[in-house]
């Protein structure tokens, strides 16, 4: 079985990860329980447990409203989540899988808490297996699209939303793709998704875009 | 004054002799007086009297509106001259005295030649019945406006004392057609200090931002999206238009500022990961890390002595703003007082840092005395932020927004006088103002 090549900063990376978001199961032994891209199309079982969030590529913003509490945080979605889980999903990704809108690929926009880099639980699955496919197609490369809504100065923006980007790009390092096949860039607040000054289109501004070049 | 003549003259017959590249302007800025100080020295300004040719700028007008903008004059209204002087010895001072004046400004300007001007102006002090100032200047067509602003400012200095900064000029990024993501166009301009003479140096569809001046005016730094894989600072030469990238990594290339002596830019890179600040030399584009830390620290600026650079960093949670020798050293932190504190300005003398303030939900320019570290709130938008000081340390220029759209507000650092600069179409964001010019 092929191990997943962990250098000292991917191992600060995922004690970071641990600490940052609440990822369950890191008490365990940080290594084992990360599927390779080798592994996670075979012998591990991973699988999103129910609640475990949007995975299907239906479950994204212009469908769903209720990920949005009250205060426009993106509602966290641990309870469900099995102890001791490995992330993303069982499928094999053939080299067309990304331009399939019904694999967990299609989902391709993450969101973020306002003033926070933390990757929320329930797109962990679907970055995951993003890495896996990078990891599994090594020519393959991605564009992450760091991005934030327009409360606080442009350039605080700027880096907040570079390091929303950079924490994609560092799971996604985790399945195994290279750096090099991950370049980041952040637009900060200066490319809204949506315009307004309401909760709801600051929560969905505060995002990462991944576009597969 | 006769010294201070020749010194004021001698450089800017050269400035005013060169002619300026000026494109059409794509929106005026107006300026609106929303809070005055009132008691304002009383004076008259009296239309400058065509001799020759056609002048289309009324230079007298924007004298006037200088002087009022500065809070220090109380400007007699143009319909209640009693008559139209053009130069001192037509002055009958009495009539003046009796209408309340302290001080009467006249002139007249002809045209020369298709191109060229000649402005001649006298500064007249009622009371004393005697002339406190009197130039004459030679402008192009396209400095009639610079002329007036000139003028402005030797009547602040002649009778305040106080250097003004109304020949000064405004670097700003301006959006149109805002309210579509898919057509909006993005514009760096340069503009007057009172929004004329407005021109574009950069016209496009991805976003610019966070636009700077170099110390002689010559050159401005701002960051550009127009490579969808890799943002870029350019520095960008005003009058010719060439340009070259200063810096374009992976990640963030952001949030330019020049030293004072112009040799270096500070600005804020991610290539090793995590926002830190690095110094980038202008002549041989060899660079160094400044800040090494796994928190943002970004939007540096240079103390007036080129010693210390200011920053924002949220290495203590919240964002904050700290300092660290330019050379590299010690960080400190600076501000402790609220949950955000971002995007610094430091005053032309250092005695005054001017920031973006959390008041609540709102984002409001605040100065904070770095001697005794009392904070000041100036302003009370809802998000107001990119703070500059003008050279004279007197006012600052800021964005905010007015009916929803964004404008430029200027703020005196004591908070007593604020204006608001809406532009004709479009929105404004990101001011940045010049250093004094040549």
């Amino acid at each position: 079985m092929k191990k997943l090549p962990l250098k000292s900063s991917l191992k600060s990376t995922f004690v970071w990860l641990c600490a940052g978001t609440l990822l369950v199961g890191c008490a365990t032994g940080p290594v084992d329980n990360i599927p390779s891209a080798a592994e996670a199309g075979s012998d591990i079982a991973v699988g999103s447990a129910p609640g475990a969030g949007a995975i299907g590529g239906t479950d994204t913003f212009g469908t769903d409203q209720s990920l949005f509490d009250a205060e426009g945080m993106v509602s966290s979605a641990v309870d469900g989540v099995d102890v001791g889980r490995s992330f993303g999903s069982d499928a094999f990704f053939d080299r067309e899988a990304i331009f399939d809108a019904g694999s967990p690929l299609s989902q391709r926009v993450f969101y973020f808490e306002y003033d926070r880099d933390t990757l929320s639980d329930q797109y962990l699955d679907t970055i995951t297996d993003h890495g896996r496919y990078l990891a599994t197609y090594p020519e393959s490369l991605v564009r992450l699209e760091g991005h934030a809504d327009e409360r606080g100065t442009r350039e605080y923006n700027i880096a907040l939303a570079e390091r929303r980007a950079q924490a994609v790009k560092r799971l996604m390092m985790l399945q195994g793709a290279s750096y090099n096949q991950i370049i980041t860039i952040s637009y900060g607040e200066e490319q809204p998704a949506v315009l307004g000054q309401t909760d709801d289109a600051y929560s969905r501004n505060r995002r990462v875009e991944l576009v597969y070049e | 004054m006769s010294d201070r003549r020749t010194r004021f003259l001698g450089p800017l017959l050269l400035a005013l002799g060169l002619g300026f590249f000026a494109s059409s302007a794509q929106a005026v800025l107006r300026v609106e007086i929303t809070k005055g100080v009132g008691g304002g020295l009383p004076l008259a300004v009296v239309p400058f009297k065509v001799l020759k040719g056609e002048v289309d700028v009324d230079i007298a007008q924007i004298i006037a509106d200088d002087l009022e903008r500065s809070g220090k004059f109380e400007v007699l209204e143009r319909d209640n001259l009693i008559s139209s002087p053009d130069s001192a010895a037509d002055v009958k001072f009495q009539n003046w005295k009796v209408l309340g004046q302290d001080y009467l400004i006249v002139g007249n300007v002809e045209q020369t030649s298709v191109l060229d001007y000649r402005v001649t102006f006298e500064l007249l002090d009622v009371i004393k019945q005697k002339s406190m100032a009197a130039f004459q200047y030679q402008p192009r067509e396209n400095q009639l406006r610079r002329a007036g602003h000139k003028i402005a400012d030797a009547v602040l200095e002649a009778i305040t004392g106080s250097q003004g900064a109304f020949d000064t000029h405004l670097v700003y990024v301006s959006v149109t057609e805002r309210d579509s993501l898919d057509n909006r166009r993005f514009h760096l301009q340069v503009s007057d200090s009172d929004g004329g003479s407005s021109e574009t140096i950069v016209s496009q569809r991805q976003p610019m931002m966070s636009p700077a001046w170099s110390p002689d005016g010559n050159m401005i730094a701002y960051v550009s999206f127009e490579n969808p894989r890799r943002s870029a600072i350019y520095i960008q030469d005003r009058f010719t238009g060439r340009r070259r990238i200063l810096a374009s990594f992976e990640g963030v290339n952001g949030a330019p500022a020049w030293s004072p002596d112009g040799s270096q830019v500070a600005v804020t890179l991610s290539r090793e990961g995590s926002p830190d600040l690095h110094i980038i030399d202008v002549e041989t584009g060899r660079s160094f890390q400044l800040t090494r830390n796994p928190a943002i620290e970004t939007e540096p600026v240079w103390a007036p002595d080129g010693e210390t650079i200011y920053f924002t960093s949220d290495r203590a949670g919240g964002p904050q703003i700290y300092k660290i020798p330019a050379e590299g050293g010690k960080v400190e932190r600076v501000t402790y007082e609220g949950s955000y504190n971002a995007s610094a300005d430091i005053s032309p003398d250092g005695r005054l840092l001017a920031m973006v303030h959390r008041v609540g939900k709102d984002f409001r320019i605040a100065v904070m005395d770095l001697k005794n570290n009392l904070l000041d709130v100036l302003t009370s938008g809802r998000l107001d932020e990119s703070p500059s000081f003008s050279p004279n340390g007197e006012m600052i220029i800021y964005a905010t927004e007015q009916g929803g759209r964004g404008v430029l507000g200027a703020v005196s650092a004591d908070g007593a006088i604020k204006l608001h600069m809406p532009l004709s179409e479009g929105e404004v964001r990101e001011p940045a103002w010049s250093p004094n010019l040549p």
